[in-house]
């Protein structure tokens, strides 16, 4: 069989997947009415998460500093919104350019190094760009964050309410048209290249695979969709923060990574739903000390389930089959 | 006068500072098998990777086709038809079966259904992980995914080191049937020399990084003194 036509097969919509995405949708709107601004901030970060996905879970990229490019993509969208032009669909393309230019730039360093110095310039990266944002206070705010941003309605009609409906329909809608892009570009013969890139470079080089050239698209690609994120963020909230570029978020993100499980796509949207809903209610419960909980959560994934939730569940599934 | 397919002249190449391959000049035609015999660490793997591109080359040039490649970078090498076949049979470990043989697949001779035809193995284990596979199917994973990519030129570095006797005669079926089927040139790394020479035309021994004899392989294989020299084998015959 033709392995383009091998890929199209496995890359086939399942019915879990037909199931998920419905009840995504329908659930907050008709269960949690009232939580439907964590529910498009779920969203979002699943978006933010994903495109992490892509580097980390299938190019074997290793990132502490992925939110510079999400707080781009929020100062962009930000910025022209609060400069007169508030219409969200071409604020978040924009966005996306932006931040897919500045991940093209970073991505000639990054496809040179590996192991500790990826981790190290991607840490820099990001605390570089917090004191860049930080210094120009005239233009981004500075640590009062960035003010005046003014989303306009949604396609014309849809007006961005304090109930946060349209916010969450925007996200979600933002959230599944770029997994579907993911999705595809996972399951293709480039998706593909990359986990054998992740696996044993060398060896995808001697069979004839641009290795820097694909690392370079995968991480411009994750740059820009992380922008879309933030600029997502930008739109909904109206505010944007030095904390949108700041170390806290690129590791909060690799957690949810990490606990949902890498290289699925679905790990990364499971990781941020767990997280985001687990510190809502556990920071409810105690403000102060909410961390502890998800360090321990974090601990036994690791330990018990070291491909991460879904990873685990895979595996007892498997298990479950063969019994 | 018939261009080879692939010409090397005045190679001198090794890692780093170290030169390993002195002086190395060689023509490999199309269709045409090779043997690389010699003892271990004369450079024999070294000569397939700087073919590869993977070494320091100190002087000379190679040619693809008549093409000077010796600037290409490995990855176009590959593409351009040179396929290699390392010692370490490198799969990718948490890919399936099938997801190996997808890697950087391209179009031509060879497809999946005619790789599983000449490994039925392969077939059977087409859903397991790399790493869930016998040292002799990773060997047959690591050719079947090489044809995938549909070279001209088959690299193979010790393809049946450390493998079963059973397992070096079902291999080394595989591979006479495959260059066969393929028409395709071989230059064959192997301590198993008698495995070698059976399929191959000509014979170059490696003697501390230069070519120390060079001949036919239906002549080497009954020249027990030459073989004797340089390899320290003895051949039954």
């Amino acid at each position: 069989m033709d392995p383009h036509l091998w890929l199209k097969r496995k890359g086939r919509i399942s019915p879990y997947e037909v199931v998920f995405w419905p009840i995504v949708l329908v659930l907050p709107f008709w269960l949690f009415p009232t939580y439907l601004s964590l529910s498009s901030q779920i969203a979002i970060t699943a978006l933010f998460c994903i495109s992490l996905d892509l580097i980390l879970g299938y190019a074997g990229i290793i990132s502490l500093g992925h939110a510079a490019f999400f707080g781009i993509g929020a100062y962009a969208a930000g910025l022209l919104s609060a400069h007169g032009w508030g219409e969200p669909l071409s604020g978040l393309a924009f966005a996306a350019v932006v931040a897919a230019f500045a991940g093209w730039i970073v991505s000639f360093m990054i496809v040179r190094v590996q192991h500790l110095a990826l981790l190290m310039i991607t840490l820099g990266l990001g605390f570089l760009l917090v004191e860049l944002a930080n210094s120009l206070g005239s233009f981004t705010g500075g640590a009062d964050g960035l003010q005046g941003i003014d989303t306009w309605k949604l396609l014309g009609v849809w007006k961005f309410s304090f109930w946060g409906k349209t916010a969450y329909a925007y996200s979600l809608a933002v959230l599944f048209i770029l997994f579907l892009v993911c999705r595809r570009i996972v399951r293709s013969p480039f998706g593909l290249t990359l986990e054998a890139i992740r696996e044993n470079p060398d060896r995808t080089t001697a069979l004839g695979a641009p290795n820097r050239a694909h690392l370079q698209k995968i991480f411009t690609l994750s740059a820009g969709i992380a922008g879309i994120a933030g600029a997502l963020l930008a739109q909904t909230t109206e505010t944007v923060s030095l904390e949108s570029l700041g170390f806290q978020r690129s590791a909060e993100i690799a957690i949810m990574l990490i606990l949902g499980g890498t290289g699925r796509l679905y790990g990364a949207i499971l990781g941020a739903i767990i997280f985001m809903v687990a510190r809502d209610q556990l920071a409810g419960m105690n403000p102060q000390y909410w961390y502890f909980w998800i360090g321990l959560l974090l601990m036994i994934v690791v330990l018990f389930m070291p491909r991460g939730i879904l990873g685990g569940l895979e595996r007892l599934a498997a298990l479950g089959r063969r019994r | 006068m018939v261009e080879p397919l692939l010409e090397l002249r005045d190679v001198s190449a090794g890692y780093g500072e170290a030169v390993v391959l002195e002086d190395i000049s060689l023509d490999i035609m199309d269709g045409a098998g090779l043997a690389l015999l010699g003892r271990n660490g004369v450079g024999k793997s070294t000569l397939i990777q700087t073919i590869m591109g993977f070494t320091h080359l100190v002087k000379g040039t190679v040619h693809w086709r008549g093409e000077d490649i010796t600037r290409l970078k490995p990855y176009q090498r590959a593409r351009a038809g040179i396929g290699w076949i390392p010692q370490e049979r490198d799969i990718f470990p948490s890919l399936s079966v099938e997801e190996n043989l997808g890697v950087v697949a391209r179009p031509g001779l060879w497809d999946r259904a005619k790789v599983f035809a000449l490994f039925p193995r392969l077939e059977e284990r087409r859903a397991n992980m790399g790493n869930q596979l016998s040292g002799g199917e990773q060997q047959m994973l690591a050719i079947a995914r090489t044809l995938m990519t549909n070279p001209s030129l088959l690299l193979l570095d010790e393809p049946l080191e450390g493998l079963a006797p059973i397992v070096v005669e079902e291999l080394g079926r595989a591979i006479a049937d495959m260059t066969k089927q393929g028409g395709m040139t071989l230059v064959m790394v192997e301590q198993h020399a008698e495995v070698a020479l059976k399929m191959t035309d000509t014979a170059v021994i490696i003697e501390r990084g230069r070519i120390a004899h060079r001949g036919r392989s239906s002549e080497l294989i009954r020249d027990q003194a030459t073989l004797d020299r340089f390899i320290g084998l003895n051949i039954g015959t």
